[in-house]
């Protein structure tokens, strides 16, 4: 097997050296009982070339952004991803490098997670933010846990309903078997629902239904009861446009990052983020990077912080989460550092400008209606004559993915869906897109 | 490696300096957001070119040491060699442009890999079903727990407690504890073992489950696992199985057999994913028939027709533990490595198991071995006998870095004082490994004749010896506009 280098001879006299005369000598405490009997039933090793075919015939078995004109958001969007960005985590020294833990050795992986922390500071409004979390659902889960400790004694915590529906179905896996209470309402109701045990307001902007709500309803809401006000943001590139949460005052700001340099993927490996107040560095969870000097007193960065870490604190840890996301936050510092300030502005414009474009062209098509009121950033729902299902169907065998039907999660909303547009639809795509909707029967 | 201070890509920014460009708008420019919810510019982003990004990013590579530049002997973390056949299969098109909501009758080919990982992951741990959703390890360990609550929960009680020997991963006690649990740690005898008079004492009826690692972090097999789990069922508790260190035995033993009702895998570990600078991973749960019904959703399942849907709509599940349906990438990954040894995965195993043993018989007559053991994948030393010259493992660890070698694990297992946790993996060969053990030896050397050069070791890296203390003290976590 080429990926096993030791030559039989060697093996032999690595056996030698050992002592024994064979490997299974070796496993003198696997007890007969627990043996595998035969090998398992995998086939024979695969080539190189048996593997290409075999996966690209799967794979080629999928719709997707390079098959169809695509408009699917919902909490993953089509973002372009610059080819220096995967490109440089071909390098093995990011690819397989490993957890910082030896700054000594690590300094690139450390500057790189220091640097990412810096961009998603300055996009969020916030102060600090930690090198990543698995992706924006349980981004989520560690942003209120986080408030839990911050709000100490309380036990209270309420979500906007406009939150992405999955965030909150894995918010409430984790709250299940803690003490703690769990309120979802909608926005307008977000202040009469807090109390003295109020821990947590989280809202979402743009909101599931991609309306922009702005953070003052959460931040006033969290303010009044001394909650902690946790901003959520599952399309990152609108806080390139839109007023950030830790501009507005809120405390907390999570979600997923993955439109800024990750590709879609089927949803994962995909990158959470945390951002918080300074104030309230010491709870966050997961891990940072932080500055200081060597033993001759050059600028080193190492992790820090760790002590509130589960391979310190054990079962008093903040959180169990281990790993973080670490190619993907190198793939989105190399992304946010290429864009800048003009890039990350001018792509967020031109999908601005793209998704009103469209917006106008599904509205003027009979029997079509946008279904989210108040402005929208990239993402809107739209209502149409028949199940929602239908018309994504129909669309797809034009060679369009047409929109994501919200009746999975809101079964009353059968004729809806949502259309995501990004700086990757062009005009032309769209005039098609709304041409075949108005040929729909 | 090289040194010298190449700083941050925001030091570099000057005003004007672009690195990318858009095509056209070829839409009326048009926002309809009132102003007040708008922002100005981000200030303090980065302005550079491409050039300033592409040099400063492979600079700052060589301040890495990588599995490419040598052998990287971490303990437990499993550091292989990672096949570039498994990142250009991830990177196809119809698996990297998909999208998780797509239509299901379009996104058949991803619902079959994940369907046909499922099945090959149920063969290799002979339990019933997998749940592939997990983000990671440790989620997997919380899924699992999570699992077991809930099947205790519709028997009438979750119970109180779960055991965990002292020589688990680390995450175990606090994945217990997020699952609502309190911690019993159970002392391992002089073997390294699990002591089964200690178990049969602390296995009561309010105890949910014994959560193992296996083998152990000292790279220990429990020798008596059947009687183990014997004891652990008889009281009405489930066995979960840390499968984190899964590449000693894959395709060689059965978990099954083994009487573990519940175990997670490392697929990053195991099956080869890098995981640079700390991620992705990906923690699939295998799990005995009576958890099936408890798996967090999204499942997969096959319909009569042969074509397959995610399953959300399961009201025994534990529920949802992200968004979407797993960590997709990870997975074309794992059934990639997979699918290149084919019936051979046990020869994995094999080779994991007899690198670790020869570095141990090598290292052995001037490394303490605290227990005598058989080793399996990794083996533990102490720095027992470099400490009677005042070297710690700590110090071998920074002194090895001088050698080309990033250290092996020194901060656990906490049951073995100055602990030198190593595993080579199976993608080492003789010569790799000699090296390695000659600069151990090497070192043990140094200890015994000229133990002042550790003090300023390493020599020779990026920077030298890091002030952790100072960056815990005055933390400064991100760069400032006006520094």
């Amino acid at each position: 097997m080429k990926f096993l280098p030791s030559s039989d001879d060697e093996r032999a006299r690595m056996l030698a050296a050992i002592g024994v005369g064979k490997v299974e000598d070796l496993f003198e405490d696997v007890p007969e009982a627990v043996r595998t009997t035969k090998k398992p039933p995998l086939g024979r090793p695969l080539s190189e070339i048996e593997v290409r075919r075999e996966l690209g015939s799967v794979s080629s078995r999928n719709a997707h952004a390079r098959t169809h004109a695509h408009f699917l958001g919902a909490g993953c969007y089509h973002h372009y991803v610059p080819a220096i960005a995967d490109q440089t985590l071909y390098r093995e020294e990011w690819l397989s490098s490993y957890t910082p833990y030896q700054p000594e050795i690590s300094q690139g992986t450390l500057v790189s997670i220091f640097e990412w922390q810096t961009h998603m500071a300055l996009l969020t409004g916030m102060e600090v933010a930690n090198a990543s979390l698995y992706e924006g659902a349980t981004a989520l889960v560690e942003a209120l846990l986080m408030a839990s400790r911050l709000a100490k004694g309380r036990h209270r915590a309420v979500l906007s309903k406009n939150i992405h529906p999955e965030y909150r179905e894995t918010v409430r896996t984790y709250f299940h078997n803690l003490s703690f209470e769990l309120v979802e309402v909608d926005d307008a109701d977000l202040a009469a629902s807090c109390d003295a045990q109020t821990f947590a307001v989280a809202a979402q902007s743009p909101d599931f239904f991609g309306r922009v709500r702005g953070w003052n309803e959460a931040r006033d809401a969290a303010s009044s009861c001394g909650a902690m006000a946790v901003g959520v943001v599952a399309e990152a590139i609108s806080l390139a446009l839109l007023s950030p949460p830790g501009d507005a005052g809120l405390d907390i700001a999570c979600g997923e990052a993955r439109s800024l340099g990750v590709p879609m993927s089927y949803g994962a490996p995909a990158l959470g983020f945390l951002a918080c107040r300074d104030a309230h560095k010491r709870q966050m969870p997961g891990r940072l990077a932080g500055e200081t000097v060597d033993a001759e007193g050059r600028r080193a960065f190492c992790l820090t912080l760790s002590t509130r870490e589960q391979h310190i604190r054990r079962e008093k840890a903040t959180s169990n989460i281990c790993t973080n996301q670490g190619l993907m936050a190198l793939c989105s510092n190399v992304y946010l550092s290429l864009m800048g300030k003009a890039g990350l502005r001018e792509t967020a414009i031109q999908c601005a400008s793209k998704a009103e474009y469209l917006k106008e062209k599904i509205a003027a098509v009979p029997g079509f209606a946008i279904a989210t009121d108040g402005p929208t950033f990239n993402e809107f729902a739209v209502r149409g004559p028949k199940p929602a299902r239908e018309v994504v169907a129909a669309l797809a065998e034009k060679g369009i993915l047409a929109g994501v039907p919200l009746a999975p999660w809101y079964p009353e909303r059968d004729r809806d869906f949502l259309v995501a547009v990004t700086e990757m639809n062009t005009r032309a795509e769209m005039d098609v897109y709304a041409a075949e909707l108005a040929r729909l029967k | 490696m090289k040194s010298r201070d190449e700083g941050l890509i925001f030091e570099r920014s000057r005003p004007g300096k672009r690195g990318y460009s858009l095509p056209p708008l070829d839409v009326p420019e048009k926002i309809g957001i009132p102003e007040a919810l708008r922002r100005g510019e981000i200030e303090g982003e980065t302005e550079v070119s491409e050039v300033d990004v592409a040099r400063h990013f492979t600079r700052l590579s060589r301040m890495n040491l990588g599995i490419e530049d040598g052998l990287y002997p971490l303990g437990s973390c499993t550091m292989k060699h990672n096949p570039r056949i498994n990142e250009e299969m991830a990177r196809l098109p119809g698996f990297a442009a998909s999208h998780p909501y797509a239509p299901e009758a379009l996104s058949q080919g991803n619902l079959a890999l994940m369907w046909r990982l499922e099945r090959i992951l149920a063969e290799l741990t002979g339990l019933a079903r997998v749940t592939l959703t997990p983000c990671a390890g440790a989620q997997g360990e919380l899924a699992g727990i999570l699992m077991i609550r809930k099947a205790l929960e519709k028997r009438g009680n979750p119970r109180k407690y779960v055991l965990i020997p002292d020589s688990a991963h680390g995450t175990n006690p606090a994945t217990a504890s997020f699952a609502g649990y309190q911690v019993r740690e159970l002392s391992s005898n002089a073997n390294g073992r699990l002591d089964l008079h200690v178990l049969e004492e602390a296995m009561t009826d309010e105890v949910a489950a014994l959560m193992m690692t296996v083998p152990n972090t000292l790279g220990i097999f429990e020798r008596r696992i059947g009687e183990i789990a014997e004891i652990v069922h008889r009281k009405g508790g489930f066995l979960y199985g840390d499968g984190a260190n899964f590449n000693a035995f894959v395709g060689l033993a059965n978990p099954g057999r083994m009487g573990i009702d519940v175990m997670h895998m490392n697929l990053h570990k195991t099956f080869s994913t890098p995981h640079g600078g700390g991620g992705p991973g990906a923690g699939p749960v295998a799990v005995a028939e009576p958890l099936v019904p408890h798996m967090p959703v999204p499942t997969i399942e096959r319909r009569e027709d042969g074509s397959f849907r995610l399953d959300a709509d399961r009201p025994e599940s534990i529920g949802r533990l992200r968004s979407f349906s797993s960590q997709f990438g990870v997975l074309v990954r794992a059934l990639s490595y997979i699918l290149s040894y084919g019936e051979e995965i046990g020869e994995v195993a094999r080779n994991a198991v007899l690198n670790a043993n020869y570095i141990r018989a090598r290292l052995s007559d001037l490394y303490h071995l605290k227990y005598d053991a058989p080793t399996m994948h990794e083996v533990v030393f102490s720095d027992k006998r470099q400490a009677e010259h005042g070297i710690h493992n700590g110090d071998i660890a920074k002194r090895l870095m001088d050698f080309g070698f990033p250290p092996p694990t020194v901060s656990f297992p906490l049951i073995v004082p100055g602990a030198l946790m190593i595993e080579p993996t199976e993608t080492e060969g003789k010569p790799e490994l000699d090296l390695f053990i000659e600069a151990m030896r090497t070192i043990a050397q140094e200890a015994r004749e000229n133990p002042g050069i550790f003090a300023g070791a390493p020599y020779t890296t990026p920077v030298r010896r890091v002030d952790e203390v100072r960056a815990a003290k005055n933390p400064i976590l991100r760069w400032r506009p006006t520094r």
